[in-house]
């Protein structure tokens, strides 16, 4: 009797997977929370030994962390580049979003006005093997370089004509525009915040940030 | 691999000696069963990516066989396979971030392939013909020697392609700099030319002199313990 009830009921059936699954669970909670510091150093060393390539002038040593508040109503954390003299030559955002396989995660260099893209760089990425992990190239990702932030990026499968316009990666369209999203949204979100901060610090003054380091 | 899939009651099986040293030549789960050819391919380009996989595989693969051959008496038949990638998936998290944490450079090296390691077909079938049927002591011995073989494939490959395209071994020179370092052997096509050519020369060497003596051995170490 009570053999042919289990038989028939979901929880006497996956029971064993139900208890795993919340076991499982558990246990990866702990390993993020206990990892997770380690793997942020690992990424904010490796921003910093990048920065360079991406600000053009910038030097590591002299530049700094620091959070805005984004549009978004959440605080942003990034970078302010800072090159010989103390002379701020950028900005160094990371922005992260959903990518073909997982999430992905950039940096994006733009000069002090947030006019323009100096540089792009992928901090994370799962993108398909031979496809989409292309976006972490070179040749993709000089198509960002001198990119306008004044209008969305738009992602084409042909000769560019525009400035905003990137092209796509052959064979891994939505790699491709994955990573063009996820530079709009975080420009949209943290330009005007970054143009006010460089406004306020031109005449010599640090401006009114909330530094972290 | 010719066991049934049955109930998963404990019966005899090999012996934890006997699957330890099956998983290292005998039944090598890439020169002998031809699984987890992805990672084979994909990683081995030089040494410190194919070492660094094979033990995230080993790691996967040794846990994996424990957690399974402690629930076997709970498993239900239809829901094995589910439990089985469960299983797997959560170890290959923890190796991915482990990875992430103390080898970030490997980590960012290898990439998706990381946690490409829970379609490794080394894992399931080793869930499904040992764990799930024996002990967890015969699941670790399998577990070791499966590692260690997969371990030796993949280095074995790694070695190859790693001296004759980039003339090193783990990064250091060993050749001498006027090789010309063979850049295909870097590339896909030197990954499916070594390891046909691997293949062959191992294939070659066990139906000669080398299968006799390792199944001698194994045959002396049977007849020891009985």
């Amino acid at each position: 009797m009570q053999e042919d009830r289990n038989r028939g009921s979901y929880i006497g059936q996956a029971w064993l997977v139900i208890l795993l699954a919340a076991l499982y669970g558990v246990a990866l909670a702990g390993v993020q929370s206990t990892l997770s510091g380690k793997i942020e150093q690992n990424k904010k060393a490796e921003t910093y030994e990048v920065m360079p390539d991406l600000v053009p002038g910038a030097q590591p040593g002299l530049s700094e962390e620091l959070t805005v508040m984004g549009k978004d109503g959440q605080e942003a954390r990034l970078y302010r580049a800072v090159g010989a003299g103390g002379r701020q030559v950028g900005w160094l955002l990371p922005a992260g979003g959903q990518g073909f396989g997982d999430r992905i995660e950039i940096l994006i260099g733009v000069d002090t006005q947030v006019s323009t893209i100096t540089g792009l760089y992928v901090l994370e990425q799962k993108e398909t093997p031979g496809l989409g992990d292309y976006i972490t190239t070179d040749a993709f990702r000089q198509r960002f370089r001198n990119a306008p932030t004044d209008r969305p990026l738009v992602v084409v499968k042909t000769d560019p004509s525009q400035e905003n316009e990137i092209r796509a990666l052959s064979g891994a369209t939505i790699s491709s525009e994955s990573v063009a999203a996820i530079v709009n949204r975080a420009l949209a979100n943290c330009g005007a915040p970054l143009r006010e901060l460089a406004a306020q610090a031109r005449p010599g003054r640090q401006g009114r940030v909330e530094s972290t380091q | 691999m010719s066991e049934k899939t049955t109930s998963s009651v404990d019966r005899a099986g090999p012996t934890a000696l006997e699957r330890f040293i099956n998983g290292v030549l005998p039944e090598n789960p890439i020169y002998r069963q031809l699984l987890g050819m992805c990672p084979t391919l994909a990683v081995t380009n030089a040494m410190k990516p194919a070492v660094t996989m094979a033990a995230a595989t080993a790691f996967v693969l040794i846990c994996s066989n424990i957690m399974v051959s402690l629930i076997r008496g709970l498993l239900k038949p239809h829901l094995r396979i589910l439990v089985f990638t469960l299983t797997i998936a959560t170890f290959v998290t923890i190796a991915d971030r482990l990875l992430a944490a103390y080898v970030y450079d490997m980590s960012k090296q290898l990439g998706p392939y990381v946690p490409l390691i829970i379609v490794n077909c080394v894992i399931i079938s080793r869930a499904e013909i040992c764990a799930s049927k024996q002990t967890p002591g015969v699941a670790i011995a399998d577990g070791i020697g499966m590692s260690l073989g997969f371990g030796i494939g993949l280095a074995s490959i790694a070695t190859v392609r790693e001296l004759l395209g980039s003339g090193t071994w783990f990064g250091l020179h060993v050749l001498p700099a006027t090789w010309p370092n063979w850049g295909i052997m870097v590339l896909p096509p030197g990954a499916f030319l070594t390891l046909g050519l691997l293949l062959a020369i191992v294939e070659w060497g066990t139906r000669r002199r080398a299968a006799s003596a390792i199944w001698r051995t194994v045959r002396m170490l049977w007849s020891w313990r009985h």
